[in-house]
């Protein structure tokens, strides 16, 4: 999974003392020159600390939803129905672990060490994609989180990765090659009830009722309001995608996928205009979304103690293996 | 909070598992570079690293991480700290004169010497006759 479409600002004023920070104006240039000419920022190249700030914030939030998601998904892997659902499940599970593993090791490069990273999440200081706030009742919920969850996720990995912090990229490369197993073993799970039982297919149609409104329109984050700052983040290529361009993409992409199989979504409003191409919809509850990421989530509180109880209760094991020279250092690459 | 749909998490009872004390610095041990050969003989490539208290354990996760999925024979496991490499600004180290053309076996056309050797020999032999 789980492209962080959403990244939470940060704070004005933290904002504000980055953003004003004077760099010297040609190494700036410079490094601007060379984001337009396509090229990678690598770890040890210079950077504006704007730069490292935003990057570090995007990527270890990316890292939090990996880690985070994997939970609401592991919910079903000792109810999934069959053998080769379960392999599917502990598979796909696995892979988004090691993509929290990925990204954090990508965010390492930029200076911040794992475990500060883990104790900003644990302490709700650092926010994860809010999609994993929402419970995963019935196996069809599963179904339709490796199917549409996974699908939000590429999309907003595809743009990623043909951004400008090289290591974020490579570690994409690879994850968005996992995903495409995701998403379609998603969609197998998701066909296999749309055309099973009618009891099934009443299911699936319950799953999708609670994950498209609020949790998957909310997935991409509110439209940008477009300011000086996005502007920039949009010109060091950090942000390669609106929001908005992102939803209307995986409206696009999937939800034709979904009709076909005779499947319907909570919004009457939702159609494509032929003329202009652009789909309409009805806006989902903002409030709601923001009420969610500070907190007020049905599953935050579980979220966060279950990664708490990993941390505290393997942290025994940690320290009897521990090696007493071991040498710190960020890594190169 | 809400009773969790995970049994095996309503079984961790979380209420009573101690407040976090934060992670320590270093607490996720220090990290090695992986490096991954997916075919005997070939060169072993860096794929990332992975964080580990001795070797030996950084071989057990690197399998998990860089070894579950693309064909793999090999892995090695090199602790970051001991890497020595030179700094990327300094790079123009490696630019030498343009034309490099003599350590190209290009740059000594030998076959040309030969020939016109072999053709002055002849219009010698020729102006002897
Ligand atoms: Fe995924
Ligand atoms: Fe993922």
């Amino acid at each position: 999974m789980y492209g962080n479409a959403y990244i939470e600002p940060d704070s004005e004023l933290a904002a504000k003392m980055a953003a004003s920070r004077e760099e010297d104006p040609e190494k700036l240039a410079e490094f601007e020159a060379r984001i337009a000419r396509g090229e990678k920022i690598e770890p040890d190249d210079w950077m504006p600390a704007e730069y490292r700030r935003q990057l570090l914030r995007m990527i270890e939030q990316h890292a939090h939803s990996e880690i985070i998601g994997a939970l609401p998904e592991g919910t079903w892997i000792t109810r999934a129905p069959t053998l080769r659902r379960k392999l599917a499940l502990i598979a796909k599970v696995q892979d988004e672990v090691g993509h929290g593993h990925l990204l954090y090791s990508a965010a390492e490069t930029l200076g911040k060490s794992r475990e500060a990273m883990i104790n900003d999440l644990i302490s709700g200081k650092s926010k994860y994609s809010n999609i994993f706030n929402y419970p995963a009742k019935t196996w069809a919920d599963i179904a339709v989180i490796g199917f549409l969850v996974d699908a939000g996720a590429i999309v907003n990995q595809l743009a990623n990765a043909k951004g400008s912090y090289g290591p974020y990229c490579r570690a994409l490369e690879r994850i968005c090659y996992e995903e495409s197993f995701h998403l379609k073993q998603g969609y197998d799970a998701f066909v296999a009830l749309a055309v099973g039982t009618p009891v099934q297919r009443e299911m699936l149609q319950d799953a999708l009722n609670r994950w498209w409104f609020p949790p998957m329109m909310h997935f991409f984050g509110p439209p940008d309001t477009i300011s000086v700052h996005t502007e920039k983040l949009m010109r060091w290529k950090v942000k390669m995608a609106s929001n908005e361009e992102m939803r209307q993409d995986f409206i696009e992409q999937y939800v034709p996928k979904i009709w076909e199989l005779g499947m319907t979504l909570p919004d009457p409003a939702l159609r494509k205009d032929e003329a202009t191409g652009v789909w309409e919809y009805t806006q989902p509850d903002w409030d709601e979304f923001f009420r969610v990421i500070n907190g007020d989530g049905l599953c935050n509180k579980e979220r966060l103690a279950v990664r708490r109880y990993a941390e505290e209760n393997g942290r025994w094991v940690r320290e009897a293996l521990m090696n007493p020279i071991q040498k710190r250092m960020v890594p190169y690459a | 909070m809400t009773e969790s749909l995970d049994p095996r998490i309503r079984r961790a009872d979380l209420e009573a598992s101690p407040a976090s004390s934060g992670l320590k610095q270093n607490e996720h041990w220090e990290t090695y570079a992986i490096f991954h050969q997916d075919k005997r003989g070939a060169a072993h490539e860096f794929v990332g690293i992975v964080h580990a208290p001795d070797p030996e354990l950084a071989l057990v996760f690197a399998k998990e991480q860089f070894g579950r999925r693309k064909k793999t024979v090999n892995l090695w496991a090199v602790r970051s700290s001991d890497i020595y490499t030179f700094q990327h600004e300094d790079d123009d180290m490696f630019s030498t004169v343009p034309d490099k053309n003599y350590r190209e076996a290009s740059g000594y056309p030998v076959r040309k010497r030969i020939n016109k050797y072999l053709f002055d020999q002849k219009e010698e032999e020729a102006s002897k006759a």
